[in-house]
């Protein structure tokens, strides 16, 4: 099933954000950043469980290139990590938007939208910064 | 930014194809075409093209240009005969390296040399202040392309563009004017830095793209464009140095781990020959040896590596996922005491300390 890349929400730093629930996020990484990365062959995610506050750094994703950290967009508690990463990095090149997700967060508050970008607030910025 | 970069005689293809170039010395260069990856393993299992018209070439000529060479040179040039090359390190006094580049002996009387491209023009300056008389130097670079052919197909894949004698030529030989793919004046040798058998071809600036295009048409398919990323994963498990990174001014060739290439014995004197020699003798403090890593991550150049009680032991100064063998691998300056093969060490990469043994280099040997 594809993605519904356009109810996402999205930052600056290039990560999206999917609403599982009305605590619950699922996060990963565009196909802009991943493009940027290039071949990917080491995700680092955190422990279930641990808990970071936004902006907190919580996962880097190394490319043959360079290292990539990924900040939490949301704070919470790490519900659920994508264990196929582990073995399979490549797997976030190919499908970045659905098997290559990272991480699902609980929040102890309700989602808040605040601060984040909409589809097509992203596409516009990507096209910024391609300009 | 690209605007004040360099361009090789590739620019106008890589802008045409669109590919992502960046600042590298310098020079606007790209770091892979499509992926690392493929370009690595394209290198290992058929043949890949990298475009490294980037590096210096000063010729060198006179009657004395053996000698004189001898005394600027760490490994004895003596020993190079006619369309042979040799591999080189060039110190200052205190035996920091100052570059290290291959030189090619064309006639008894002249050698071509070939920088790093970053360190071009301080060698140019270098041996113009130690020039001699009846002794030429010309920093011909802008004149000079040079492509790079490597993997097992090379041989094959050249053979199809060229009637020289490739199967003659043997490692660090070379062809010093040959024809190929109907251009003139190509000076062909067996050399590179990939830790396969591959070639290096020397051709006038203009004449590049032709041979570009007509080697990945020889190919068939089976020559890849590769960019300096794979150049820098193959370089790596194979174990070879690069400047800036194991070697620098701070850094002799003996600690950088290219003493093959010092012959501090040598009768006749050479620049930096006393402080290598000494530290020879009084044994070395630190040197270049290989890793791999225990623990799941990649550690990069500049991270800290650390013993069993945490202290500082030495620095990461090169640092991947080796493609060919699927482990984090790379090579680390360290304190002697620790030096020996599987001595366990940690690294610190960001907020973690990451376990990591010393290995055997090279850890990928063809």
């Amino acid at each position: 099933m594809a993605a519904n890349k356009e109810a996402f929400l999205y930052t600056k730093e290039h990560e999206w954000i999917e609403v599982k629930g009305e605590t619950v996020v699922r996060i990963g990484i565009t196909d802009y950043a991943v493009d940027q990365l290039g071949d990917i062959v080491f995700v680092d995610l955190p422990e279930t469980d641990s808990e970071f506050i936004a902006e907190e750094e919580f996962a880097t994703v190394e490319s043959v290139k360079s290292t990539s950290e990924i900040y939490a967009p949301v704070s919470g508690s790490i519900q659920s990590v994508n264990s196929r990463l582990e073995d399979e990095p490549e797997v976030l090149n190919e499908s970045p938007f659905e098997d290559g997700w990272l991480v699902e967060i609980e929040s102890p508050e309700p989602f808040s939208q605040e601060g984040l970008l909409s589809y097509e607030e992203y596409q516009n910025y990507l096209s910024e910064l391609e300009d | 930014m690209e605007g004040n970069l360099k361009q090789t005689p590739l620019y106008k293809h890589y802008k045409d194809d669109k590919i992502k170039l960046m600042n590298f010395g310098g020079w606007a260069l790209p770091v892979q075409f499509t992926s690392i990856l493929d370009e690595h393993h394209a290198v290992r299992n058929e043949a890949g093209l990298f475009d490294t018209s980037h590096m210096g070439e000063i010729f060198v000529k006179g009657e004395q240009a053996v000698e004189w060479l001898n005394g600027l040179m760490t490994n004895n040039t003596t020993k190079v005969k006619v369309n042979q090359a040799q591999y080189n390190a060039v110190c200052n006094e205190n035996g920091g390296t100052l570059d290290d580049l291959i030189i090619f002996k064309l006639a008894e009387d002249e050698f071509l040399i070939t920088p790093n491209a970053s360190n071009t023009e301080k060698i140019y300056q270098w041996l113009i202040e130690h020039q001699e008389n009846g002794i030429t130097v010309e920093n011909r670079s802008d004149e000079y392309g040079l492509l790079a052919l490597q993997g097992p197909l090379s041989e094959e894949i050249i053979s199809k563009v060229t009637d020289a004698d490739l199967t003659a030529l043997k490692s660090y030989h070379f062809i010093p004017n040959t024809t190929v793919a109907g251009q003139e004046g190509v000076l062909l040798a067996r050399t590179g830095y990939t830790g396969e058998d591959g070639f290096e071809l020397y051709t006038k600036w203009d004449h590049i793209p032709h041979l570009w295009e007509a080697l990945l048409e020889a190919g068939e398919g089976k020559v890849t464009r590769c960019g300096l990323g794979a150049r820098d994963t193959l370089r790596l498990e194979a174990g070879l140095a690069l400047y800036g990174h194991e070697l620098s001014e701070e850094i002799t060739p003996l600690e950088g781990g290219i003493g093959f290439a010092v012959k501090t014995k040598k009768a006749q004197p050479f620049i930096g020959q006393d402080a290598l020699r000494k530290q020879r003798e009084e044994g070395l403090k630190r040197v270049s040896r290989g890793f791999e890593l225990v623990g799941k991550g990649i550690a990069r150049e500049g991270a800290s590596v650390v013993n069993e009680s945490g202290e500082t032991i030495g620095t990461v100064t090169s640092g991947t996922k080796s493609p060919t063998l699927g482990k984090s691998i790379g090579l680390v300056l360290i304190d002697t005491d620790f030096k020996e093969i599987d001595t366990p060490i940690w690294i610190q990469v960001r907020n973690r300390t990451i376990e990591a043994k010393l290995v055997q280099k090279p850890f990928y040997k063809k």
